[in-house]
Protein backbone atom coordinates (compact mmCIF):
# COMPACT_ATOMS: atom_id res chain seq x y z
CA UNK A 1 0.00 0.00 0.00
CA UNK A 2 1.47 3.27 -0.85
CA UNK A 3 1.09 6.47 1.06
CA UNK A 4 0.49 10.00 0.63
CA UNK A 5 -1.54 10.00 -2.18
CA UNK A 6 -4.91 11.60 -2.17
CA UNK A 7 -7.07 9.09 -2.92
CA UNK A 8 -5.50 6.82 0.06
CA UNK A 9 -6.21 9.35 2.56
CA UNK A 10 -9.79 9.14 1.87
CA UNK A 11 -9.46 5.34 2.30
CA UNK A 12 -8.11 5.69 5.42
CA UNK A 13 -10.72 8.11 6.26
CA UNK A 14 -13.47 5.49 5.02
CA UNK A 15 -11.93 2.78 6.69
CA UNK A 16 -11.87 4.57 9.81
CA UNK A 17 -15.64 5.56 9.89
CA UNK A 18 -17.07 2.82 11.37
CA UNK A 19 -15.08 2.57 14.03
CA UNK A 20 -14.99 6.37 14.85
CA UNK A 21 -18.90 5.72 15.14
CA UNK A 22 -18.39 3.26 17.35
CA UNK A 23 -16.22 5.11 19.98
CA UNK A 24 -17.93 8.25 19.48
CA UNK A 25 -21.71 6.91 20.25
CA UNK A 26 -21.04 4.04 22.56
CA UNK A 27 -17.67 5.04 24.38
CA UNK A 28 -17.09 8.98 24.30
CA UNK A 29 -21.16 10.17 24.46
CA UNK A 30 -22.47 7.98 27.01
CA UNK A 31 -19.67 9.00 29.48
CA UNK A 32 -20.70 12.11 29.02
CA UNK A 33 -24.62 11.24 29.19
CA UNK A 34 -22.94 10.10 32.53
CA UNK A 35 -21.52 13.05 33.72
CA UNK A 36 -24.53 15.32 32.94
CA UNK A 37 -26.38 12.46 35.16
CA UNK A 38 -24.40 12.67 37.93
CA UNK A 39 -25.31 16.25 38.47
CA UNK A 40 -28.87 15.65 37.84
CA UNK A 41 -31.64 15.27 40.04
CA UNK A 42 -33.91 11.67 40.45
CA UNK A 43 -37.40 12.33 38.89
CA UNK A 44 -40.13 10.90 40.70
CA UNK A 45 -40.48 7.93 38.95
CA UNK A 46 -37.08 6.59 39.24
CA UNK A 47 -34.79 7.90 36.14
CA UNK A 48 -33.65 11.55 35.34
CA UNK A 49 -34.94 14.90 35.74
CA UNK A 50 -32.36 18.15 34.58
CA UNK A 51 -30.79 19.76 37.14
CA UNK A 52 -27.21 21.22 38.13
CA UNK A 53 -26.62 19.64 42.05
CA UNK A 54 -24.01 18.21 43.86
CA UNK A 55 -26.62 16.38 45.95
CA UNK A 56 -25.36 12.88 44.52
CA UNK A 57 -21.96 13.13 45.02
CA UNK A 58 -23.05 14.49 48.75
CA UNK A 59 -24.61 11.25 48.81
CA UNK A 60 -21.91 8.88 48.67
CA UNK A 61 -21.01 8.09 52.06
CA UNK A 62 -24.74 6.49 52.01
CA UNK A 63 -22.90 3.86 49.79
CA UNK A 64 -19.17 3.95 52.02
CA UNK A 65 -19.51 0.16 52.78
CA UNK A 66 -19.56 -0.84 48.62
CA UNK A 67 -16.45 1.47 48.28
CA UNK A 68 -14.98 0.63 51.46
CA UNK A 69 -15.24 -3.23 50.76
CA UNK A 70 -14.18 -2.77 46.75
CA UNK A 71 -11.10 -0.71 47.91
CA UNK A 72 -9.95 -3.19 50.68
CA UNK A 73 -10.63 -6.20 48.78
CA UNK A 74 -10.17 -5.50 45.16
CA UNK A 75 -6.33 -4.87 46.09
CA UNK A 76 -5.72 -7.66 48.13
CA UNK A 77 -7.16 -10.10 45.48
CA UNK A 78 -4.70 -8.24 43.18
CA UNK A 79 -2.17 -8.94 45.76
CA UNK A 80 -3.02 -12.68 45.83
CA UNK A 81 -3.73 -13.38 42.73
CA UNK A 82 -0.09 -12.13 41.99
CA UNK A 83 1.87 -14.41 45.13
CA UNK A 84 0.02 -17.25 43.36
CA UNK A 85 0.30 -16.41 39.54
CA UNK A 86 4.36 -15.89 39.81
CA UNK A 87 6.03 -18.96 40.65
CA UNK A 88 3.81 -20.85 38.32
CA UNK A 89 4.19 -17.98 35.41
CA UNK A 90 8.16 -18.68 36.32
CA UNK A 91 7.97 -22.20 36.04
CA UNK A 92 6.01 -21.89 32.80
CA UNK A 93 9.15 -19.52 31.21
CA UNK A 94 12.09 -20.64 32.62
CA UNK A 95 12.04 -24.15 33.89
CA UNK A 96 9.45 -25.76 31.41
CA UNK A 97 10.95 -27.28 27.87
CA UNK A 98 9.67 -25.94 24.47
CA UNK A 99 7.44 -28.53 23.81
CA UNK A 100 5.15 -28.09 26.85
CA UNK A 101 5.38 -24.47 27.23
CA UNK A 102 3.08 -23.56 24.82
CA UNK A 103 0.22 -26.24 25.61
CA UNK A 104 0.70 -25.07 29.22
CA UNK A 105 0.38 -21.39 28.73
CA UNK A 106 -2.37 -22.20 26.63
CA UNK A 107 -3.93 -24.35 29.54
CA UNK A 108 -3.96 -21.55 31.59
CA UNK A 109 -5.21 -19.21 29.45
CA UNK A 110 -8.43 -21.06 28.57
CA UNK A 111 -10.24 -20.82 31.41
CA UNK A 112 -9.99 -16.94 31.00
CA UNK A 113 -11.60 -17.18 27.75
CA UNK A 114 -14.69 -19.49 29.18
CA UNK A 115 -17.66 -18.07 30.91
CA UNK A 116 -16.82 -16.52 34.37
CA UNK A 117 -20.50 -17.06 35.31
CA UNK A 118 -20.22 -20.76 35.11
CA UNK A 119 -16.55 -20.94 36.98
CA UNK A 120 -17.98 -18.60 39.56
CA UNK A 121 -20.69 -20.82 40.31
CA UNK A 122 -18.73 -23.81 40.57
CA UNK A 123 -17.50 -22.21 43.70
CA UNK A 124 -21.01 -22.36 45.01
CA UNK A 125 -21.26 -26.00 44.85
CA UNK A 126 -17.28 -26.43 46.30
CA UNK A 127 -17.53 -23.18 49.22
CA UNK A 128 -21.87 -24.00 49.97
CA UNK A 129 -23.18 -26.03 52.72
CA UNK A 130 -22.27 -29.59 50.91
CA UNK A 131 -18.99 -29.07 49.73
CA UNK A 132 -15.77 -28.09 52.13
CA UNK A 133 -18.24 -27.97 54.91
CA UNK A 134 -19.35 -31.07 55.00
CA UNK A 135 -15.68 -32.96 53.62
CA UNK A 136 -14.57 -31.52 57.30
CA UNK A 137 -17.18 -32.61 59.00
CA UNK A 138 -16.32 -35.72 58.10
CA UNK A 139 -12.64 -35.44 59.98
CA UNK A 140 -14.44 -33.76 62.75
CA UNK A 141 -13.99 -30.22 62.33
CA UNK A 142 -17.71 -28.56 62.61
CA UNK A 143 -19.41 -25.48 62.16
CA UNK A 144 -17.16 -23.78 59.06
CA UNK A 145 -18.79 -21.73 57.24
CA UNK A 146 -16.63 -20.43 53.82
CA UNK A 147 -19.49 -19.22 51.35
CA UNK A 148 -20.70 -15.21 51.82
CA UNK A 149 -17.42 -14.13 53.29
CA UNK A 150 -14.73 -12.14 52.47
CA UNK A 151 -12.30 -14.97 51.84
CA UNK A 152 -14.74 -16.56 49.56
CA UNK A 153 -14.62 -13.74 47.07
CA UNK A 154 -10.64 -13.46 47.71
CA UNK A 155 -10.78 -17.29 46.26
CA UNK A 156 -13.20 -16.32 43.66
CA UNK A 157 -11.26 -13.93 42.67
CA UNK A 158 -7.94 -15.72 42.38
CA UNK A 159 -9.67 -18.19 40.45
CA UNK A 160 -11.01 -16.12 37.80
CA UNK A 161 -8.42 -13.86 37.39
CA UNK A 162 -5.03 -15.56 37.95
CA UNK A 163 -4.63 -16.76 33.78
CA UNK A 164 -5.05 -12.74 33.20
CA UNK A 165 -2.08 -12.39 35.68
CA UNK A 166 -0.15 -15.40 34.89
CA UNK A 167 -0.09 -13.81 31.11
CA UNK A 168 1.78 -10.49 31.17
CA UNK A 169 4.40 -11.80 33.74
CA UNK A 170 5.05 -14.88 31.47
CA UNK A 171 5.63 -12.72 29.07
CA UNK A 172 8.22 -10.83 30.51
CA UNK A 173 10.34 -13.96 31.85
CA UNK A 174 10.12 -15.27 28.70
CA UNK A 175 11.81 -12.58 27.14
CA UNK A 176 14.31 -11.67 29.80
CA UNK A 177 17.83 -12.44 28.84
CA UNK A 178 19.08 -16.15 29.98
CA UNK A 179 22.43 -15.62 29.70
CA UNK A 180 22.00 -12.37 32.99
CA UNK A 181 20.90 -15.44 34.70
CA UNK A 182 24.01 -17.74 33.89
CA UNK A 183 26.37 -14.80 34.51
CA UNK A 184 24.97 -14.23 37.90
CA UNK A 185 25.59 -17.57 38.87
CA UNK A 186 28.71 -18.08 37.27
CA UNK A 187 30.16 -15.12 39.23
CA UNK A 188 29.23 -16.89 42.71
CA UNK A 189 25.37 -15.24 42.98
CA UNK A 190 23.35 -17.40 44.84
CA UNK A 191 19.92 -18.72 43.40
CA UNK A 192 18.29 -15.97 45.43
CA UNK A 193 20.45 -13.16 45.10
CA UNK A 194 20.00 -13.68 41.05
CA UNK A 195 16.48 -13.81 41.41
CA UNK A 196 15.97 -10.67 43.96
CA UNK A 197 18.54 -8.51 41.42
CA UNK A 198 18.26 -9.79 38.11
CA UNK A 199 14.40 -11.66 37.15
CA UNK A 200 12.16 -10.09 39.64
CA UNK A 201 13.52 -6.60 38.68
CA UNK A 202 13.39 -7.50 35.01
CA UNK A 203 9.84 -9.00 35.55
CA UNK A 204 8.45 -5.70 36.81
CA UNK A 205 6.54 -4.69 33.71
CA UNK A 206 4.42 -7.89 33.44
CA UNK A 207 4.23 -7.56 36.99
CA UNK A 208 2.91 -4.07 36.96
CA UNK A 209 0.79 -5.07 33.79
CA UNK A 210 -0.90 -8.06 35.40
CA UNK A 211 -1.58 -6.11 38.71
CA UNK A 212 -3.14 -3.36 36.32
CA UNK A 213 -5.47 -5.40 34.21
CA UNK A 214 -6.69 -7.60 37.51
CA UNK A 215 -7.26 -4.30 39.64
CA UNK A 216 -9.28 -2.60 36.93
CA UNK A 217 -11.27 -5.53 36.40
CA UNK A 218 -11.97 -6.15 40.14
CA UNK A 219 -13.17 -2.54 40.37
CA UNK A 220 -15.98 -3.26 38.14
CA UNK A 221 -16.75 -7.00 39.36
CA UNK A 222 -20.31 -7.98 39.69
CA UNK A 223 -20.43 -11.16 39.50
CA UNK A 224 -17.94 -12.69 42.10
CA UNK A 225 -19.35 -10.66 45.42
CA UNK A 226 -22.94 -11.81 44.17
CA UNK A 227 -22.68 -15.28 43.94
CA UNK A 228 -20.12 -15.77 47.00
CA UNK A 229 -20.51 -12.40 48.58
CA UNK A 230 -23.92 -13.46 48.87
CA UNK A 231 -25.31 -9.85 49.53
CA UNK A 232 -22.73 -9.59 53.22
CA UNK A 233 -19.15 -8.93 50.67
CA UNK A 234 -20.48 -6.58 47.76
CA UNK A 235 -18.70 -4.45 45.60
CA UNK A 236 -19.54 -0.96 44.04
CA UNK A 237 -20.70 -2.96 41.20
CA UNK A 238 -23.05 -4.51 42.64
CA UNK A 239 -24.61 -1.17 44.23
CA UNK A 240 -24.32 -0.44 40.69
CA UNK A 241 -26.84 -2.98 39.57
CA UNK A 242 -29.29 -2.02 42.58
CA UNK A 243 -29.24 1.51 41.73
CA UNK A 244 -29.58 1.10 37.75
CA UNK A 245 -31.95 -1.85 37.91
CA UNK A 246 -33.91 -2.25 41.01
CA UNK A 247 -33.93 1.25 42.97
CA UNK A 248 -33.93 2.71 39.08
CA UNK A 249 -32.12 5.63 41.11
CA UNK A 250 -29.96 7.09 38.22
CA UNK A 251 -28.15 10.15 38.99
CA UNK A 252 -26.96 8.56 42.44
CA UNK A 253 -25.56 5.54 40.22
CA UNK A 254 -24.30 7.88 37.48
CA UNK A 255 -22.45 9.82 40.82
CA UNK A 256 -20.92 6.14 41.86
CA UNK A 257 -19.73 5.12 38.31
CA UNK A 258 -18.19 8.55 37.95
CA UNK A 259 -16.66 7.91 41.22
CA UNK A 260 -15.58 4.44 39.96
CA UNK A 261 -14.09 6.02 36.71
CA UNK A 262 -12.33 8.65 38.59
CA UNK A 263 -10.59 6.04 40.52
CA UNK A 264 -9.78 3.92 37.76
CA UNK A 265 -7.64 6.48 35.84
CA UNK A 266 -5.78 7.54 38.89
CA UNK A 267 -4.82 3.54 38.83
CA UNK A 268 -3.87 3.46 35.36
CA UNK A 269 -2.07 7.33 35.03
CA UNK A 270 -0.18 6.52 38.06
CA UNK A 271 0.75 2.54 36.49
CA UNK A 272 1.85 4.48 33.32
CA UNK A 273 4.11 6.79 35.21
CA UNK A 274 5.23 3.89 36.87
CA UNK A 275 6.11 2.58 33.55
CA UNK A 276 7.29 5.63 31.69
CA UNK A 277 10.03 5.57 34.56
CA UNK A 278 11.08 2.35 34.35
CA UNK A 279 11.22 2.79 30.47
CA UNK A 280 10.44 -0.51 29.30
CA UNK A 281 8.10 -1.60 26.87
CA UNK A 282 4.49 -3.30 27.60
CA UNK A 283 2.90 -5.53 25.81
CA UNK A 284 0.36 -4.92 23.59
CA UNK A 285 -2.20 -8.45 23.88
CA UNK A 286 -4.39 -9.71 26.03
CA UNK A 287 -4.34 -13.32 24.57
CA UNK B 1 8.12 -26.07 41.77
CA UNK B 2 6.26 -28.78 39.75
CA UNK B 3 3.81 -29.67 42.66
CA UNK B 4 3.35 -26.55 42.77
CA UNK B 5 2.19 -26.10 38.92
CA UNK B 6 0.35 -29.40 38.96
CA UNK B 7 -1.22 -27.36 41.76
CA UNK B 8 -2.36 -24.65 40.21
CA UNK B 9 -3.74 -26.68 37.17
CA UNK B 10 -5.62 -28.72 39.38
CA UNK B 11 -7.21 -25.03 41.64
CA UNK B 12 -8.01 -23.95 37.55
CA UNK B 13 -9.54 -27.40 36.13
CA UNK B 14 -11.23 -28.65 39.33
CA UNK B 15 -14.22 -26.19 39.66
CA UNK B 16 -14.87 -26.75 35.77
CA UNK B 17 -14.50 -30.61 35.83
CA UNK B 18 -17.11 -30.96 38.76
CA UNK B 19 -19.80 -29.02 37.23
CA UNK B 20 -19.26 -31.26 34.13
CA UNK B 21 -19.66 -33.97 36.61
CA UNK B 22 -23.09 -33.04 38.49
CA UNK B 23 -24.20 -32.11 34.67
CA UNK B 24 -24.41 -35.59 34.44
CA UNK B 25 -25.99 -36.29 38.21
CA UNK B 26 -28.98 -38.94 38.08
CA UNK B 27 -30.66 -37.63 41.17
CA UNK B 28 -32.91 -34.46 41.48
CA UNK B 29 -30.73 -32.85 43.82
CA UNK B 30 -27.79 -30.68 42.40
CA UNK B 31 -25.32 -31.27 45.25
CA UNK B 32 -25.66 -35.18 45.96
CA UNK B 33 -24.52 -37.43 43.12
CA UNK B 34 -26.85 -40.48 42.55
CA UNK B 35 -25.58 -42.37 39.75
CA UNK B 36 -24.61 -40.85 36.09
CA UNK B 37 -27.62 -39.74 33.55
CA UNK B 38 -28.17 -37.41 30.78
CA UNK B 39 -31.49 -36.54 31.86
CA UNK B 40 -30.68 -33.26 32.66
CA UNK B 41 -29.40 -32.60 29.00
CA UNK B 42 -32.90 -34.00 27.59
CA UNK B 43 -34.57 -31.39 30.18
CA UNK B 44 -32.38 -28.25 28.92
CA UNK B 45 -32.72 -28.41 25.51
CA UNK B 46 -36.23 -29.37 25.99
CA UNK B 47 -36.78 -26.23 28.06
CA UNK B 48 -37.75 -23.32 25.65
CA UNK B 49 -36.35 -20.91 27.80
CA UNK B 50 -33.30 -22.32 27.33
CA UNK B 51 -33.76 -23.14 23.80
CA UNK B 52 -34.78 -18.86 23.39
CA UNK B 53 -31.98 -18.04 25.30
CA UNK B 54 -29.44 -20.12 23.35
CA UNK B 55 -30.61 -18.98 19.94
CA UNK B 56 -30.26 -15.12 21.19
CA UNK B 57 -27.37 -15.35 22.41
CA UNK B 58 -25.72 -16.90 19.17
CA UNK B 59 -27.55 -14.23 17.18
CA UNK B 60 -26.26 -11.55 19.29
CA UNK B 61 -22.69 -13.66 18.94
CA UNK B 62 -22.37 -13.71 15.64
CA UNK B 63 -23.53 -10.80 14.48
CA UNK B 64 -21.16 -9.08 17.03
CA UNK B 65 -18.27 -11.72 15.93
CA UNK B 66 -18.73 -10.12 12.25
CA UNK B 67 -19.08 -7.01 12.93
CA UNK B 68 -15.94 -6.37 15.18
CA UNK B 69 -13.67 -8.66 12.35
CA UNK B 70 -14.53 -6.20 9.95
CA UNK B 71 -14.17 -2.95 11.49
CA UNK B 72 -11.41 -3.52 13.04
CA UNK B 73 -9.52 -5.66 10.23
CA UNK B 74 -10.93 -1.95 8.37
CA UNK B 75 -9.71 0.35 11.48
CA UNK B 76 -6.20 -1.88 11.85
CA UNK B 77 -5.38 -1.68 8.04
CA UNK B 78 -6.11 2.03 8.28
CA UNK B 79 -4.11 2.80 11.75
CA UNK B 80 -1.00 1.72 10.19
CA UNK B 81 -0.75 4.62 8.01
CA UNK B 82 -2.08 7.21 10.80
CA UNK B 83 0.07 9.26 12.48
CA UNK B 84 0.44 12.34 14.81
CA UNK B 85 -2.63 13.40 17.40
CA UNK B 86 -5.14 11.08 15.51
CA UNK B 87 -2.99 8.52 16.35
CA UNK B 88 -2.49 9.01 19.65
CA UNK B 89 -6.40 9.50 20.09
CA UNK B 90 -7.11 6.32 18.56
CA UNK B 91 -4.80 4.18 20.63
CA UNK B 92 -6.20 5.71 23.47
CA UNK B 93 -10.02 5.07 22.65
CA UNK B 94 -8.82 1.39 21.62
CA UNK B 95 -7.33 0.82 25.02
CA UNK B 96 -9.85 2.64 26.88
CA UNK B 97 -12.76 0.59 25.06
CA UNK B 98 -10.65 -2.76 26.19
CA UNK B 99 -9.65 -1.99 29.46
CA UNK B 100 -12.96 -0.27 31.08
CA UNK B 101 -14.99 -2.97 33.24
CA UNK B 102 -18.09 -4.46 31.50
CA UNK B 103 -19.76 -3.16 34.31
CA UNK B 104 -19.57 0.46 33.10
CA UNK B 105 -19.87 -0.22 29.34
CA UNK B 106 -23.32 -1.48 30.37
CA UNK B 107 -24.27 1.59 32.40
CA UNK B 108 -23.17 3.68 29.45
CA UNK B 109 -24.77 2.47 26.97
CA UNK B 110 -28.24 1.99 29.26
CA UNK B 111 -27.95 5.58 30.15
CA UNK B 112 -26.90 7.33 26.92
CA UNK B 113 -29.49 5.05 24.90
CA UNK B 114 -32.59 5.45 27.19
CA UNK B 115 -32.27 9.33 26.76
CA UNK B 116 -32.17 8.62 23.23
CA UNK B 117 -34.85 6.83 22.86
CA UNK B 118 -37.27 9.10 25.12
CA UNK B 119 -36.03 11.96 22.72
CA UNK B 120 -36.62 10.28 19.53
CA UNK B 121 -39.91 7.90 20.29
CA UNK B 122 -42.22 11.02 21.37
CA UNK B 123 -40.88 12.40 17.93
CA UNK B 124 -41.39 9.40 16.08
CA UNK B 125 -44.95 9.73 17.33
CA UNK B 126 -45.75 13.04 16.34
CA UNK B 127 -44.58 12.44 12.77
CA UNK B 128 -46.12 9.21 12.08
CA UNK B 129 -49.36 9.13 10.05
CA UNK B 130 -52.70 8.97 12.03
CA UNK B 131 -53.78 5.74 12.06
CA UNK B 132 -51.03 3.39 12.18
CA UNK B 133 -49.08 2.33 15.35
CA UNK B 134 -45.61 4.28 15.23
CA UNK B 135 -42.45 2.21 15.99
CA UNK B 136 -41.06 2.57 19.74
CA UNK B 137 -37.22 1.87 19.87
CA UNK B 138 -35.97 -0.12 22.93
CA UNK B 139 -33.54 -2.21 24.13
CA UNK B 140 -33.17 -5.10 22.67
CA UNK B 141 -30.64 -7.17 20.03
CA UNK B 142 -29.42 -3.77 18.63
CA UNK B 143 -28.18 -2.51 21.59
CA UNK B 144 -26.58 -5.67 23.16
CA UNK B 145 -24.57 -6.00 20.02
CA UNK B 146 -23.92 -2.65 19.42
CA UNK B 147 -22.07 -2.20 23.29
CA UNK B 148 -20.69 -5.95 23.30
CA UNK B 149 -18.77 -4.25 19.29
CA UNK B 150 -17.42 -1.39 21.35
CA UNK B 151 -15.10 -3.90 23.48
CA UNK B 152 -14.80 -6.69 20.70
CA UNK B 153 -13.61 -4.21 17.97
CA UNK B 154 -10.84 -3.28 19.90
CA UNK B 155 -9.73 -6.18 20.54
CA UNK B 156 -9.90 -7.45 16.80
CA UNK B 157 -7.73 -4.16 15.97
CA UNK B 158 -5.08 -5.14 18.76
CA UNK B 159 -4.50 -8.43 17.12
CA UNK B 160 -4.41 -7.57 13.43
CA UNK B 161 -2.54 -4.73 14.22
CA UNK B 162 -0.16 -7.39 15.81
CA UNK B 163 0.53 -9.01 12.55
CA UNK B 164 0.66 -6.17 10.83
CA UNK B 165 3.82 -5.32 12.63
CA UNK B 166 5.20 -9.14 12.32
CA UNK B 167 4.43 -8.59 8.46
CA UNK B 168 6.99 -8.89 5.32
CA UNK B 169 6.45 -5.89 3.85
CA UNK B 170 9.41 -6.62 1.49
CA UNK B 171 6.01 -8.51 -0.33
CA UNK B 172 4.19 -5.59 -0.64
CA UNK B 173 6.84 -3.36 -1.59
CA UNK B 174 7.41 -6.22 -4.40
CA UNK B 175 3.94 -6.18 -5.23
CA UNK B 176 3.73 -2.52 -5.64
CA UNK B 177 6.96 -2.41 -8.27
CA UNK B 178 4.97 -4.60 -10.19
CA UNK B 179 2.66 -2.60 -10.61
CA UNK B 180 -0.39 -4.25 -9.01
CA UNK B 181 -2.94 -2.20 -8.32
CA UNK B 182 -3.33 -1.51 -4.45
CA UNK B 183 -7.14 -3.48 -4.16
CA UNK B 184 -5.05 -6.65 -5.68
CA UNK B 185 -1.86 -5.49 -3.56
CA UNK B 186 -4.55 -6.05 -0.48
CA UNK B 187 -6.49 -8.94 -1.73
CA UNK B 188 -3.56 -11.30 -3.08
CA UNK B 189 -0.32 -10.18 -0.45
CA UNK B 190 -1.86 -8.51 3.07
CA UNK B 191 -4.78 -10.77 3.14
CA UNK B 192 -3.29 -14.11 2.97
CA UNK B 193 -0.54 -12.70 6.14
CA UNK B 194 -3.41 -11.12 8.23
CA UNK B 195 -5.94 -13.88 7.94
CA UNK B 196 -5.04 -15.83 10.39
CA UNK B 197 -5.20 -12.85 13.11
CA UNK B 198 -8.71 -11.79 11.79
CA UNK B 199 -9.77 -15.48 12.06
CA UNK B 200 -8.66 -15.78 15.35
CA UNK B 201 -10.49 -12.49 16.24
CA UNK B 202 -13.34 -13.42 14.83
CA UNK B 203 -13.85 -16.65 17.27
CA UNK B 204 -13.05 -14.43 20.29
CA UNK B 205 -15.61 -11.94 19.94
CA UNK B 206 -17.91 -14.98 19.29
CA UNK B 207 -16.76 -15.81 22.53
CA UNK B 208 -16.61 -12.96 24.44
CA UNK B 209 -20.14 -12.18 23.32
CA UNK B 210 -21.52 -15.38 24.02
CA UNK B 211 -20.19 -15.70 27.49
CA UNK B 212 -20.76 -12.28 28.52
CA UNK B 213 -23.20 -11.45 31.28
CA UNK B 214 -22.83 -7.92 32.37
CA UNK B 215 -23.51 -5.56 29.42
CA UNK B 216 -26.54 -7.72 28.61
CA UNK B 217 -27.67 -7.63 31.35
CA UNK B 218 -27.88 -3.97 31.57
CA UNK B 219 -28.69 -3.59 28.04
CA UNK B 220 -30.27 -6.29 26.96
CA UNK B 221 -34.25 -5.34 27.30
CA UNK B 222 -36.23 -8.32 27.41
CA UNK B 223 -34.23 -10.40 25.37
CA UNK B 224 -32.65 -12.98 27.13
CA UNK B 225 -29.33 -14.10 26.72
CA UNK B 226 -28.14 -17.54 28.02
CA UNK B 227 -25.77 -16.19 30.46
CA UNK B 228 -28.65 -13.95 31.57
CA UNK B 229 -30.93 -16.79 32.09
CA UNK B 230 -27.88 -19.50 33.95
CA UNK B 231 -28.04 -15.92 36.49
CA UNK B 232 -31.32 -15.95 37.13
CA UNK B 233 -31.58 -19.73 37.11
CA UNK B 234 -29.00 -19.63 40.02
CA UNK B 235 -30.85 -17.01 42.06
CA UNK B 236 -33.66 -19.18 42.56
CA UNK B 237 -31.49 -22.77 43.10
CA UNK B 238 -29.10 -24.71 41.68
CA UNK B 239 -30.41 -27.33 40.00
CA UNK B 240 -28.61 -30.57 38.10
CA UNK B 241 -30.13 -28.43 34.70
CA UNK B 242 -28.17 -25.51 35.33
CA UNK B 243 -25.34 -27.75 35.40
CA UNK B 244 -25.75 -29.25 32.19
CA UNK B 245 -26.61 -25.75 30.57
CA UNK B 246 -23.63 -24.15 32.28
CA UNK B 247 -21.70 -27.21 31.07
CA UNK B 248 -23.09 -26.88 26.94
CA UNK B 249 -21.99 -23.07 27.40
CA UNK B 250 -18.52 -24.37 28.65
CA UNK B 251 -18.32 -26.61 25.99
CA UNK B 252 -19.16 -23.86 23.31
CA UNK B 253 -16.32 -21.53 24.27
CA UNK B 254 -13.55 -24.22 24.40
CA UNK B 255 -14.71 -25.63 20.66
CA UNK B 256 -14.25 -21.82 19.43
CA UNK B 257 -11.21 -21.29 21.92
CA UNK B 258 -9.15 -24.29 20.45
CA UNK B 259 -10.28 -23.11 16.38
CA UNK B 260 -8.73 -19.65 17.35
CA UNK B 261 -5.61 -21.09 18.75
CA UNK B 262 -4.72 -23.47 15.77
CA UNK B 263 -5.28 -20.18 13.93
CA UNK B 264 -3.15 -18.15 16.19
CA UNK B 265 -0.75 -20.96 15.65
CA UNK B 266 -0.72 -21.19 12.16
CA UNK B 267 0.29 -17.61 12.10
CA UNK B 268 3.49 -18.36 14.73
CA UNK B 269 4.40 -21.77 11.79
CA UNK B 270 4.17 -19.75 8.61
Amino acid sequence: MGAGSKPNQWLTVALLTPTSIWFLFLLILPLIVILVFSFGERAAVGGYAGGFTFEQYGNLPSRLKAFQNTMLIAPLGTLLSLIVAYPLAYYLALRVSRRFKLLLLVLVIVPFWTSLLVRTYAWIFILGGRGIPTLLEFIGIEGVRLINTPGAVLVGIVYGYLPLMVFPIFVSLEKLDKSLLEASSDLGGSPFKTFMQITLPLSMPGIATGCMLVFILLMGEFLIPAFLGGGKVFFIGNALVDLFLQSRNWPFGAAVSVTLVVIMLITVSLYMRMMMRSKTGRDESLM
Amino acid sequence: MRIYAIAVFLFLYVPIGIIVLFSFNAGRHASELRGLSVQWYGKALSNPFVGDAFVTSLIVAFSVAILSSLMGTAAALALQRLKGTMRVLFDGLIYISVMIPGIVIGIATLVALVTVFDFLNPLLASIWPEGTKPPKLHMGYVSVIAAHTLFTMSLVIILVRARIAGMDRSLIEASMDLYATPWRTFYQVTLPQIYPAILAGFLLSFTFSFDDFIISFFVAGANTTLPIYIFSSIRRGITPEVNAIGTMVLAVSLILLMTAQFFLRARTNR
